[in-house]
Formats: C-alpha cells, structure tokens, sequence
C-alpha cells in the first residue's frame, strides 16, 4: 500500500501535465490556436476541443440518392443506346422501342430482322464495373421474346449504379457548397444511398437546397418538327412564363461536356446571360448538330424545363455559347456555378435536416457549463463533508478526471456535444462510487479492528473487484451507444465510455498515491473517517 | 472535524422481510407500465415518429401564443403543436410528418419559414423524414436489446446463473418502470431517451453488482447462516455506499435538470428516476431473486475445490 516506484508517480505527473497542455488551446481564440497550429509540425495536437452542430450552431442534412431516378436515367441511356444500334444496323422496328420500369422492349415482327437486332444488342450488356472488372455479372438481361427484344437492367447493375451515383453526387456536392464559401463543411457517404452534409454556422438551409436540390441536367434537343412521330417528342413545360414547348426526345448534346461556364452579359441587349465552353469531344458533337440544323430553333433543357429555344442562325463551331433566358444576374450567376459543378447524377431528397442557430447553440454551451459548475460543486462539498481529508483526496482525483476527459477527447478529435456534456456531468456524480466503494471498504475493515495501514490496504485490494466488475457493465452500455446511436447521442456515449475509463486510472491509482503520501507525511493512528 | 453520515452506522435492517411487499408491488407497477405503454403510449418525439420541429423566438421580445397559433393553424399543415419553453420565450411548434413523403417535410419547412421568418428567430429546426425515423426505432431498439444482451452475458461469466438470473430480471424492472415513467409523464421519447435508458440500465447493474459482489463474498465466509440473513448482512454492509452514491450522481444530476437547458430536461429527468428505481430494484428485487432461486453458500463449493489445488500447484512451483 505505501510502497509504489517512484516512476509511478512522475508518469501520473507527467499525464497529467500533458493533458493539460491539451486541453489549453481550448481556451484561447480560435484564430489564435489557427495561427500557432500552422507553426508547429502537424503531429503536435494543437487543436481545440470539436464541438458538435447543437452547440457551434450550424447545419446538418440527411440526404438520399433517389434509386427509382438512377433507374430512370439509365433506362433512358439504353434507350437512346439501342435507337443508335437500330439506326447503325438499319433494322426496321414493327412498333418502335418501348420504356419499362426497369428496361427497354424493341418490338420487331420480323423474325429474321428480330434474330439480327438481337445479336446486335447483346453487345450492349457490359460486364459490371467495366470490361476489365469481370466476373461481377453483366449490366444487362437481354432475351429475345415473340414480339421483340427485350432488355433489363440486372440487380447488380443497379446496385453498382447507385454507388457510383453516391461517390459522384458527393464530388458535385462538394464543388457547389465550395463555391457558397462555407468553411469546414463535411460531406459523406452514409450506408449504401445517403450522403451527410454539415456545414457549421450555417442557419437557413434554404439556399443551400436550393443549390443542392437541383440535378442541373443539361441537354440540348431541337424543337419538334410537325412531322416528328409522336413517340418521339415531349412536350416540356418551359422555365419562365409558363407555357410548354414540344422538343424531339433525343438529346443532341449534354452538359456533360461542359470545362466552363461563367455568368457574362449579352453583348446586344446587355442583359444577363451564361457563358459556357465545351471540351473538345462536345464542341465537335455541338458543331455538327448546329451546322446541319441552322434555321431550326434549337432547346435548352435544365431539369426538363425549357431555359429558351434560340434559332441556330450559324453553325457555333468554336464550343462556346450563351445561353439566355431572362435571367436576373444572381440567376444567371447561380446556373454558372451549377452547370461548371456539373450534374448529381441523380436526383437527391433531403430525409433528415436538423439546423441550430448561433444563439441556441452558445445558450446550450451556457446551460451545460453551469450544469457542470454546479454538479462538480456539490459533489465535491459533499464528499468532502462526507470523507473530510479523503474527501479532498478523491476531488483532487475528480478534478483530474475531468482534465483528461477533456484532453482524450482533444487527442482522439471526438466531438464535443450537448448530450456529451450531459455525459460528463453524469460522470462527475459516478467517478466519486469507485472513491466511495474504497473509503467504506476501509471504514469496514478499520471496525473490524485491523490497524491503519492494513485496513488501507484492505479496502483498496477488496473495493477493487467490484470498481472494475460495475465499470465493465456501464461501459458495455457506453459502447452499445455509440454502435447503435447517431449524431448527438454518440457524443453522449463518447463521453461516458472515456470518463469512466479515466475514472477508474484516477480514482483508483491517484487516490491510492495521494493517500500513501498523506500517510507517510502524517503517520494517523486512526482512520480519519 | 465531524463528518457528514447520510446512512446510519453498522444497520442491521432486514431488508428481506420486504419482499411480500416488493415483488407484488414491482409487479403490480411493472404491469401498469405495460399496461400504459399499450393503451396511453408514449409521447414519442420526432426523432422515432417523424415531423418537424422548430424552436422560434420572438425577435421583439414579445411572445404572442394566440396569434401564433392562428398562424400555424393557418398554413394547412394539419395540426401544430404550440408550447412554450424555458423562459427566455422561446416556443415550440412541432408538425406531424408530412403527406407527400420526404418532400412534404421540406414544403412544411419553406411555409414555417415564410409564415415565421420575419418577426421570430429560427432557433433550431429539425426534420426527420419517415424512412429516418424508422430507421431510428430500428437502431434504438436493437441497441437496447444487444446492450442488455452484452451486459448479462458478462455477468454469467462472472458471476453464478442464479445471481445472473436476478440481474435480469432487476434490469428488466428498471426498464418497465422506465417506460412508464415515459407514459405517465408524456416526457418527449427521443434519441437521448434511448441514452437515458441504456444509462439507467448501466447504473442498475453497477448497484446489482456491487450489491451481488458483497453477497457473494458473505456467502462464502458464513455458510452456516440463512439466504436471507447473508443477504440482510451484505445489504447493510453496502448501504453506506450506495446512499453515497445515489447521493452523488443525484446531485449531478439535478444540476443538469435545472441548468443544463430545456433540450436534455427530459434526459435529466429519466435519468433521476432510473437512479432511484434502480437503487431499489437492486435490494428489493435481484437479491431476493437469490433465496427464491435457493441459491446456498455450497453454490461455490464446486467452484472453489476446482480452483483451489490449481492455485495450490501454481504456489508449489514457485
């Protein structure tokens, strides 16, 4: 009991000299810790404690790739995929080609004509992930049937499709939130369709669905001529003014190719408009599209609604143009940023949205410091009221405790919360039951007559079990949290896993130490409890 | 200097004459808990039922519920629900979740937004589609269920069945009387109710363990002496602590109940339930569980004699 190596007591000394080093840039101005932190290798953990959106304030969206809209473009892709074969092979279609839930059904009569188109688009079935991946399965079921050729999209074509909508959607998600100028953003994937975005200080989310909600599609489709068949014409509500156009379905060029696009001005009217250049693949396609066709009004399609329908006058062969539509310059100014982020992939839907403000955020850091105050303050008058001398030993443990909640929590960049603050206050009520479990173990033992020192040790050796026995399960209850829990609530778990692991180090070795020094300092003759 | 005892000295209660009355009263809350659970229900927040919550505050100052109210009730939302909270005058106004799937709550957002913007200040809002809150009952239940799991399977390794077997149903105590603490008082059931729960779950086996550690220890130093009396003797030789302890974490908590914000009141509150229910249910529901089960100082007797020539043989070779 009274015995420990000296090298016990200077690395106790020593942890606790680092966790406070941790914890003091938490303290100071955040730019401040910013400017030093630049100075110092970046190994060196000058940070301050991250706190969560419900204290800094900020905002946080769920958000879901559509998978009926991933299936939606797809089918359309091979639509458009197996009109081209059908035109390269010069097969004559009975009934024209037919949209599906989940493919495309080509309706062929013939059945020398039908045997062609079928081994011509067999060729569209790709192996999945590439022709390089192999082995995955293919992208496509493709039978032959009585009346045609029927093509389905396959399960894992599906699959696979979503999740690269996900990994692209964040790639364009991230270039347009950037361009709002918000700092310290988060986007991630979450499970197999979701991605998350925090952006800390943002409050009104309105703006950010309005540059987040839009897929920003951009096609360019000639205006329909009366003569088009009709299965081969839409008709589109148009973007301003209401009204619809008819345009043909097939889709001459696509934003797809867009390097650039800046909001400029019409050099004509000086109205606002949007300046955007092609890379070379969609400057020839646009080209050619434009020289066959001058004369013909030629649609711009954002979203499937019609932005204008400019006549070609000459073919644009340089792949730059202007797209006009009666813009407002911030209108104008917003399209540029969409179409030079390029396109989601898909459409995505907001599942969950949770934004504080500033002034909920600081009233709650308020509340929860307080909370704290006045927890530690009263347990720590009532141990000492309880314990006297042992009592100060284990709120001299308590407060170190606290310190190295705070400085693990520094270290490992864990992130503060409301429900995590809750945490520690709940910590500071459960670290003093590994002291109390101690002192009135030793209290047991002195009664039953055992001198000073035996007693000490007694009740240190025989309290021990049980602290670890009762921590284990508090702990397992703490680590189910944060397995199963999301957001706020890990912050909780965070908390209370880390504090009663540090309880036990302090209320247990430093106590032990405190009170071996007190006693070869003091020599009692009795237990002063 | 004189110390301070919230628990009297060297008791000799006999806490085990209480179980005619405990174990029927136990029953009797623990089935009007289930009881309340399926015909009262939980007030279930928005994080398990879905909807939309905003927390405004008047940008003047002033709060006027009439006229909010009439211009929620306005916005054809279906049924808001107007509350005021704390008092710096901040009001509550939670919607139902919205026809028209995960966009509906967006629309509902864009008309709070409109309707409200102007003169109140937009707190915090949050909005939890259907498919999220679903996923959320999920997770919150499996946590539940594989913590409870997790917790006693540690427990039957350390500790012998019967005394495994009290643990459980002591947990499964605290956990009824939990709920129907959420039923009585229609507290908000949330995510941090989930944490509060598993807390409270959390501290109840601590106080079983502690309790069951003592027993275990008395039973194998006097086997002569009734069931009962070897747990009388450990309950009153643990009682300082647990008072003590009880004491403490009450005391935290009370801070977080009157200071730590309206936005974990309703945590605070489950949690100073779950330490008294969970005080309780560890002397007067698990350690009684112990006689019925005629758990007898011989349970170790196997045990022991196995262990003991292997320590035996381990001292011999040193």
């Amino acid at each position: 009991m009274l015995r420990f190596a000296p090298w016990k007591l200077a690395s106790v000394l020593a942890m606790v000299a680092v966790a406070m080093l941790l914890v003091v840039p938490s303290f100071l101005p955040a730019d401040l810790v910013d400017t030093l932190a630049a100075r110092v290798p970046s190994f060196v953990p000058l940070r301050q404690i991250v706190l969560g959106l419900d204290l800094q304030g900020g905002a946080y969206m769920l958000m879901q790739v559509d998978d009926a809209s991933v299936v939606k473009a797809q089918v359309e892709a091979l639509r458009d995929d197996v009109r081209q074969k059908m035109r390269d092979g010069k097969i004559a279609l009975s009934g024209g080609i037919v949209t599906q839930g989940r493919g495309v059904l080509v309706r062929i009569g013939d059945q020398a004509e039908r045997d062609k188109a079928y081994s011509l688009l067999q060729a569209l079935s790709q192996p999945i992930g590439g022709a390089l991946a192999g082995g995955n399965g293919r992208t496509l079921d493709v039978t032959e049937t009585d009346s045609g050729v029927q093509l389905t999209l396959t399960d894992a074509a599906i699959a696979d499709k979503v999740r690269h909508a996900v990994t692209q959607s964040i790639e364009v998600l991230n270039r347009r939130v950037n361009a709002m100028g918000t700092k310290e953003t988060v986007i991630a994937q979450q499970g197999l369709n979701r991605v998350l975005i925090e952006i800390p200080g943002l409050q009104d989310t309105t703006k950010l669905k309005e540059i987040i909600g839009q897929t920003a599609k951009l096609d360019f489709q000639l205006v329909a001529d009366p003569g088009d068949p009709a299965n081969e014409v839409e008709t589109l509500p148009m973007q301003k003014g209401g009204g619809t156009i008819t345009v043909q379905k097939r889709i001459m060029v696509d934003g797809g190719d867009l390097v650039d696009a800046q909001q400029s001005f019409d050099q004509q009217t000086g109205e606002p408009d949007v300046t955007f250049r092609f890379n070379l693949r969609g400057g020839q396609k646009f080209g050619q599209v434009t020289t066959e066709n001058v004369g013909r009004p030629f649609a711009i399609v954002l979203d499937g609604k019609v932005i204008s329908a400019p006549v070609i006058r000459s073919p644009i062969t340089g792949g730059t143009g202007q797209i006009t539509g009666n813009f407002t310059s911030e209108e104008a100014s917003s399209l540029a940023i969409l179409l030079r982020a390029g396109a989601l992939p898909a459409k995505l839907t907001v599942v969950e949205e949770r934004t504080v403000g500033p002034g909920l955020g600081q009233d709650s850091i308020d509340a929860g410091k307080r909370a704290a105050y006045v927890g530690a303050v009263l347990v720590v008058i009532y141990m000492i009221a309880t314990y006297g001398v042992f009592g100060v030993f284990a709120d001299l443990a308590l407060a170190v405790h606290i310190l190295f909640i705070f400085a693990s929590m520094t270290l490992l960049g864990a992130t503060l919360t409301l429900p995590g603050i809750a945490g520690i206050v709940f910590t500071i009520g459960m670290a003093v039951d590994s002291n109390v479990l101690i002192y009135e173990r030793i209290r047991e033992e002195a009664h039953l007559g055992r001198s000073v020192i035996s007693a000490l040790d007694a009740g240190f050796k025989r309290a021990f079990a049980t602290i670890v026995d009762s921590n284990v399960t508090m702990f397992v209850a703490a680590l189910i949290l944060y397995l199963f829990g999301s957001g706020a609530v890990r912050g909780f778990a965070v908390s209370l896993g880390l504090g009663i692991i540090t309880s036990i180090v302090t209320a247990v070795t430093m106590t032990r130490m405190m009170i071996a020094l007190w006693y070869r300092r003091v020599r009692p003759t009795k237990i002063p409890i | 200097m004189k110390l301070l005892r919230l628990a009297p000295e060297n008791t000799k209660f006999g806490f085990m004459r209480f179980r005619r009355v405990s174990y029927p009263l136990s029953a009797f809350l623990s089935l009007v808990s289930v009881a309340m659970f399926l015909f009262v229900g939980m007030n279930f927040g928005i994080d398990f039922a879905g909807g939309t919550q905003v927390d405004i505050r008047a940008k003047s100052g002033e709060v006027r519920m009439a006229e909010i109210r009439a211009t929620a009730d306005g916005l054809g939302l279906g049924r808001v629900e107007v509350q005021q909270i704390g008092s710096g005058g901040d009001v509550l106004l939670r919607l139902n979740v919205q026809p028209g799937g995960e966009q509906g709550q967006q629309t509902a957002i864009a008309k709070l937004r409109d309707a409200f913007g102007a003169d109140y200040e937009f707190r915090s809002v949050d909005s939890v589609g259907p498919s999220v809150s679903a996923e959320l009952v999920q997770s919150g239940t499996l946590g539940v269920v594989v913590a409870i799991i997790a917790v006693l399977t540690y427990l039957w390794f350390r500790f012998e069945w019967q005394f495994a077997v009290g643990a459980i149903i002591g947990t499964m105590h605290d956990l009824l009387l939990t709920v129907g603490f959420f039923c009585v008082t229609q507290l908000e059931f949330n995510q941090t109710s989930i944490a509060a729960i598993l807390t409270i779950v959390g501290y109840s086996l601590n106080e079983t363990v502690v309790v069951l550690d003592r027993i275990r220890e008395v039973m194998r130093k006097y086997k002569r002496l009734s069931t009962a009396e070897i747990i009388d003797m450990s309950i009153n030789a643990v009682l300082p602590r647990t008072i003590m302890t009880a004491t403490t974490v009450f005391l935290a908590l009370l801070a977080l109940f009157f200071l730590g914000g309206h936005v974990i009141r309703s945590f605070s509150a489950a949690m100073i339930w779950g330490i008294f229910v969970a005080t309780y249910s560890s002397i007067f529901i698990c350690s009684p569980m112990l006689i019925y089960m005629g758990v007898r100082g011989d349970v170790f007797d196997k045990k022991d004699e196995g262990a003991e020539p292997a320590a035996a043989d381990a001292k011999a070779k040193a």
